[in-house]
Formats: structure tokens, C-alpha cells, sequence
């Protein structure tokens, strides 16, 4: 019997980017961003905010000030440029460790400590349209779909963002939206922060796909992977898919390659399932220090900068702190305030109860 | 003005709020040439165009998060989820988003929707088709749940349910589809949610119900009437929240209640309103308050399906028994 002959009817492959190497040396030639020195100074400068606030939110946890926090140490790089690049006008679908994003975006530091704190004022931010922190894995890639539908329909120019984990591509949400942005073509960039780790499950356990990126492809949408500690690859890549869609030639997918270099929330600890070893390995590709040492090289940075620098961050954060700490708790009838636009009558004898004291 | 049935009465307020207001959309499976399985958004493809009438991949927790994402976005989406059996899938987006939006956000952000889905037994559909599970949104904060049961009552309430600001699960009894038909004047007049209607006045004993199980309520309270008894007949319509003063002010006339159900009677609808009625109207009871409802079983594949949902016979037992207490 003569062999069956097969013909290829798909074929696919996913690229990767990256500019700066660990160190923060070129690996490639570099786009005009990297020469763009003030732009690179403002978004070091806002990754060491970020680190900033993050190193104090932590040790607020530990001294019994904040509830249960998701720490964003090691992946400043990827918010910073999603949050850079985003149009004001733009609507972002985060899961709840996007502070880089948001912070850009109208919350302020307050209102991250107040979600964390116990208090849906935190969800109140100054932006109108943004979706607040997402806690159900996965499921705000849905609410991104459904608001690009909205700005399609309306004929608008803005593009939705929704931001997810490594974790959150094995969920039925995930490729249902990517199914649907694919279908309908609409105006709708995912962007995976592919950290490693959802709490104790390791990338591969995740999937056997070669890439998360390549997800995309069954959805008929494209895709690829970028190194997500590198703020010059990644601003590179965000903006074509944020042109992209923002041109109306339909949704993409990024695949951000980070770490998650602190435990999965400060509930966690990430030393029962994973080696010293590996985060120590992780800690030489953090995102801060590479483009700390690509500003040095080029004589854009200096240790009298990088003092001052920390100093004022740390100032900043401590100074933003107030609002939380003066923020009164809120009124125990705040729990039926916003369950309706107008408290239906069944609920008002439990509200009086409650307003009673 | 000719007759409609409840489906069309559907149909005919769809497109009245369409029309109306820009950012009404109806999407779901099937439901834009196919105008529906039901024929609910028959038509309104052809009126609306696709922007506005759409049809989904087929997930349906897919329709259930587009519409949260839709209505945070300010539009004001009716999806429609085939049948309710199919809607578990959405019912993480449903209870985890949908009923807590406004919430979550302080009211930043909200979710003016309608999910529409076809419920319960009675048209001998295969296994997943013929549930009746109001009970299971009933008990989620943030929603409300509305059924219909004549077609004025499907139309005024769909309407109303789509100009409201929260999340309305809006469950259609597809037994009673085209049960009846009425003059539904097509005016864009609104009922008011979150309250009870009174069918038929009557001093002797108080009959509530909902959805599909007026038409066997009723046709007993016509039996009844005939006998010489005074029936009062109570289709709750909204039963998320209840509106329990008027059951109650029913029961302080009648003393006598049974509820009438086609869901299970374990934690359901009926269990609240007996729990009320406990609670807040027991001196006024000349009899224990029935409960006339399918059983604590797996609805039945179709051949036993009328063994299952309550009978006549049943309720008039129990309207019997009540009675003779």
C-alpha cells in the first residue's frame, strides 16, 4: 500500500522579542524607542514607584494594616508600558495584580490599599469606564469582549485591554473570548502575564502548549510572545497590537514572558513548591535593573539619580498612604447601598435592622 | 388590534425597546435569521439590522460575560440563553459579575441587562430542556427574577425589565407560549416590577403561583368558583424580591394559602414564601399554608413529565384540604 499523502492545510508559528538581554545590553538592533531617553527615564521612573509602593503594601500586610495582597514584584515592566501606552479613552479589563496599569489610569494608591483592605470603595476609582480588579480567574477576558461588541457597535475608536495570567488560559473564559474577538473582529488586545506560576501550579503543568501565545491561533487571531521584562521589547509590541486593533484590523494576543518573583499573595509561600534556586535565577532577569543598566550605559543614569530617586518614591508612597489610613469605615447600611440602583421594599426591613445598629 | 400569544407579546416589546432606545441589543444562539428556537426575536434581524441583532458562538457563558462587558459599556443587552437548562455554564458571570457590579464598584459601573431564557417542562423536549430553576438566582443578591404568565404580563414586564437599571433574570414559561392569546395594545406601557398580581379577588382561600402553573391554578379556581367557593389568585411575577404584602394582606383576608410550583420544594421559591408567611402571618391562618410543587426528584424525561409538574387533581386536593382543615 503506498503512503497516504497528507497535505498541509495550516501551518503556524509564534516569534519572540526581545531587545535588551539580562543585562540590559542590546541583543538586537534597537527601534527608535530605545533612543527616546526621556520616555525610558518616566517609565524607570514609574516601575520604581511601583516597586516602591509594592515593598510597602507587603510590609502593611505584615504588620496587620492591609488584608491578603498580590504583590507585583519582578513584573513593574509589563503594567508600566500597557498602562504608557493605553489611550486615555481606552477601557482596561484587568485580574486584580495590574497596579501598573491602573495607577496610570486614575486609581490611586489608596484605592489598591483599600481593595486589599476590605472596602469596595477601592473599586470607586477615577476612571469611568475601566473594570475594577477581577478575582474569578479568566472570566474579565469576557467583559472585554463585551465592551469592545460595544465600542464596535458604536463605531468608536478605542480599544479594550484585558490582562490575565499564565493561569487563567487554561479557563473556558479565556478562549471563549479569544473565539468570540476572533469572530466578530473586534477592538480587543489580550495580554497574558505569563508569571510562571498560578499560586503553586507551574507553567507546564498549565498546558503542553509550547507557547501560551499559540492559544491564539485556533481562536484565527494573531499572536506572539515577548520578553515582559524588557520595557523596550514590550513597548514595541503593545503598541502595533494597540494600533492594530485601534486601525479596526481586530484583536491580538501578547504573551508577556515574566516572574513572579514574590509568593502568590502575601497568604502564600512559595518556598513549599519551588526552589531558591530557580527565584534566585529569576532575580537576574528582573525588569527594574535591566533598564537601570541600559540608562547607565548610555550616561543617562547615575547613582546621585538613582538616590534621589528611591528617596522620593519612597517619599510619594508614604505620603499617599494618609488617605488610606484616615479613610472611616464604612457604614454598616454601605452593604445595601449599591446591591440596586433603589432598595427594593423586601430589603428594607433588613435595612433597618442593620441601620438600627 | 389582533390577538398574541406570550411569545409574540415577547417579540412585540423587543422591538417597541429596540426601537425606542439605540442601545437596546438582543443577541444569543440562533436568534437572528432563525429569529429564535421560540421565534422570540423573530423578525427584529430584519428590523434592526447586525449591530444590533446578533447571533453568538455557541457558549453560553460566553453570552452571559459579553453581556456584563456590554452593560458596564452603557448598552443594555438582552441575551437570550436558549433554554434554562443551558445556562449553568453562565452562571459564574451571572453571580459573580452581573449581580455584583454596582455593588463591587459602588456604582461606578453597573449592569443594566436582561438574560432571557425559556423555562420549565411541559412541550416534550429532551433531557435538560424542562427545568424550572428560579430558585437558584432567587437566592443571589443583586438580581432580580421576573416571570411572565399571560402575554400583557410578558410584554409589560419585559419592557420593565429592560428599562430597569439592574440585572433582570427574565424566565419565559414555554409550556404557556401560545397558551392563550390576548389584545396586548403595543404602547410601550410598562408593569411594575417587584410586585405581585392579583388575578381573581376571593375571600375563601388565597392561591399563589407563578409562570406556567396560572394556567392549571386558575382553570381549578374556575372550578371552584363554579362550586360556590370566593378564590383569590396571586401570580407573584417578580419572585426576586417578593412582594409579600400582598400575599400577606391576601392571607389576612383568607386565612387559608397554598402554593402552587412547578420547581422542587426543597429550598424553592415556594419555601420562601411559606417561610414569610410563618414569619409574619401565622395568627392570621385558619390552616397550615401547602406547598403544591414538582418533587425533590431529577425532572423526568417526557413520558412522565405531566406526572411531575402539578396536576389539577393535585392542587385541588390541596385547595380541598386546606379548606376542610
Amino acid at each position: 500500500m503506498s503512503e497516504v499523502i497528507k497535505s498541509t492545510v495550516a501551518e503556524f508559528n509564534i516569534t519572540y522579542t526581545q531587545f535588551l538581554d539580562e543585562s540590559g545590553k542590546p541583543s538586537q538592533d534597537l527601534p527608535s524607542i530605545a533612543k527616546d531617553f526621556d520616555k525610558l527615564i518616566k517609565l524607570y521612573r514609574f516601575m520604581v514607584f511601583l516597586r516602591a509602593f509594592d515593598t510597602k503594601a507587603i510590609n502593611l500586610q505584615r504588620t496587620g494594616k492591609l488584608g491578603t495582597y498580590a504583590a507585583i514584584l519582578g513584573q513593574e515592566a509589563v503594567g508600566t508600558v500597557i498602562g504608557e501606552l493605553m489611550q486615555k479613552e481606552d477601557i482596561l479589563a484587568p485580574a486584580y495584580r495590574e497596579y501598573g496599569i491602573q495607577l496610570q489610569r486614575g486609581m490611586k494608591i489608596q484605592d489598591i490599599l483599600n481593595f486589599w483592605g476590605g472596602d469596595e470603595r477601592g473599586n470607586n476609582f477615577a476612571n469611568p469606564h475601566d473594570f475594577s480588579m477581577c478575582v474569578p480567574i479568566a472570566s474579565q477576558c469576557l467583559h472585554a469582549a463585551g465592551a469592545a461588541k460595544a465600542v464596535q457597535i458604536r463605531k468608536e475608536k478605542r480599544v479594550v485591554v484585558a490582562v490575565c495570567g499564565d493561569g487563567a488560559t487554561s479557563e473556558g473564559d479565556f478562549y471563549e473570548a479569544m473565539n468570540v474577538a476572533g469572530t466578530w473582529k473586534l477592538p480587543l488586545v489580550f495580554i497574558v502575564c505569563n508569571n510562571q506560576w498560578a499560586i503553586s501550579v507551574p507553567r507546564h503543568v498549565q498546558s503542553a502548549a509550547g507557547t501560551l501565545a499559540q492559544k491564539a491561533i485556533a481562536a484565527g487571531i494573531p499572536s506572539e510572545q515577548v520578553d515582559g521584562n524588557d520595557v523596550i521589547a514590550m513597548h514595541e509590541v503593545v503598541e502595533q497590537a494597540l494600533d492594530r486593533a485601534r486601525n479596526g484590523d481586530g484583536p491580538y494576543v501578547i504573551e508577556a514572558i515574566t516572574y513572579r518573583l514574590h509568593d502568590h499573595t502575601t497568604a502564600d509561600d512559595a518556598t513549599r513548591y519551588r526552589s531558591q534556586e530557580e527565584v534566585d535565577q529569576a532575580w537576574q532577569r528582573e525588569p527594574i535593573k535591566r533598564i537601570h543598566n541600559y540608562l547607565v550605559a548610555n550616561n543617562k543614569w547615575n547613582d546621585d539619580l538613582e538616590t534621589k530617586l528611591q528617596e522620593e518614591m519612597k517619599a510619594h508612597v508614604a505620603e499617599e498612604l494618609e488617605g488610606y489610613f484616615n479613610m472611616p469605615k464604612p457604614k454598616a447600611t454601605d452593604m445595601f447601598e449599591h446591591m440596586y440602583e433603589t432598595l427594593p421594599d423586601a430589603l428594607l426591613e433588613q435595612y433597618e435592622i442593620v441601620s438600627q445598629g | 388590534m389582533p390577538e398574541i400569544t406570550l411569545v409574540e407579546a415577547v417579540t412585540q416589546a423587543l422591538a417597541y425597546e429596540m426601537g425606542a432606545d439605540n442601545n437596546v441589543v438582543v443577541f444569543g444562539e440562533d436568534i437572528a435569521l432563525n429569529g429564535g428556537v421560540f421565534r422570540a426575536t423573530d423578525g427584529l434581524h430584519a428590523k434592526f439590522g447586525d449591530d444590533r441583532v446578533f447571533d453568538t458562538p455557541l457558549a453560553e457563558n460566553l453570552i452571559a460575560g459579553i453581556t456584563v462587558g456590554m452593560a458596564a459599556q452603557g448598552l443594555k443587552p438582552v441575551a437570550e440563553f436558549q433554554f434554562m437548562g443551558f445556562i449553568y455554564p453562565g452562571f459564574n458571570q451571572i453571580v459573580c459579575h452581573a449581580a455584583r457590579m454596582r455593588n463591587r464598584t459602588r456604582g461606578r459601573l453597573s449592569c443594566p441587562a436582561v438574560f432571557r431564557a425559556p423555562y420549565g417542562g411541559g412541550i416534550r423536549a429532551p433531557e435538560h430542556h424542562s427545568e424550572s430553576t428560579e430558585a437558584l438566582f432567587a437566592h443571589i443578591p443583586g438580581l432580580r427574577v421576573v416571570i411572565p404568565s399571560s402575554p400583557a404580563r410578558a410584554y409589560g414586564l419585559l419592557l420593565a425589565a429592560i428599562r430597569d437599571p439592574d440585572p433582570v433574570m427574565f424566565l419565559e414559561p414555554k409550556r404557556i407560549y401560545r397558551h392563550v392569546k390576548q389584545d396586548v395594545p403595543d404602547n410601550g406601557e410598562a408593569l411594575p416590577l417587584d410586585t405581585a398580581f392579583v388575578l381573581r379577588e376571593g375571600n375563601d382561600i388565597t392561591l399563589v403561583t407563578w409562570g406556567a402553573m396560572i394556567k392549571e391554578t386558575l382553570a381549578v379556581a374556575d372550578q371552584l368558583t363554579n362550586e360556590g367557593l370566593s378564590v383569590e389568585v396571586i401570580d407573584v411575577a417578580t419572585v426576586k424580591p417578593l412582594d409579600m404584602d400582598t400575599i400577606l394582606q391576601s392571607i389576612a383576608k383568607t386565612g387559608r394559602c397554598v402554593i402552587i410550583q412547578e420547581a422542587v420544594k426543597t429550598c424553592s421559591v415556594g419555601s420562601e414564601i411559606a417561610a414569610n408567611i410563618a414569619e409574619k402571618g401565622l395568627f392570621d391562618l385558619h390552616a397550615p399554608v401547602k406547598r403544591v410543587t414538582g418533587f425533590d426528584t431529577t425532572m423526568p424525561y417526557f413520558k412522565l413529565e405531566y406526572d411531575y409538574i402539578p396536576s389539577e387533581a393535585r392542587i385541588k386536593q390541596a385547595v380541598m384540604e386546606t379548606l376542610e382543615y
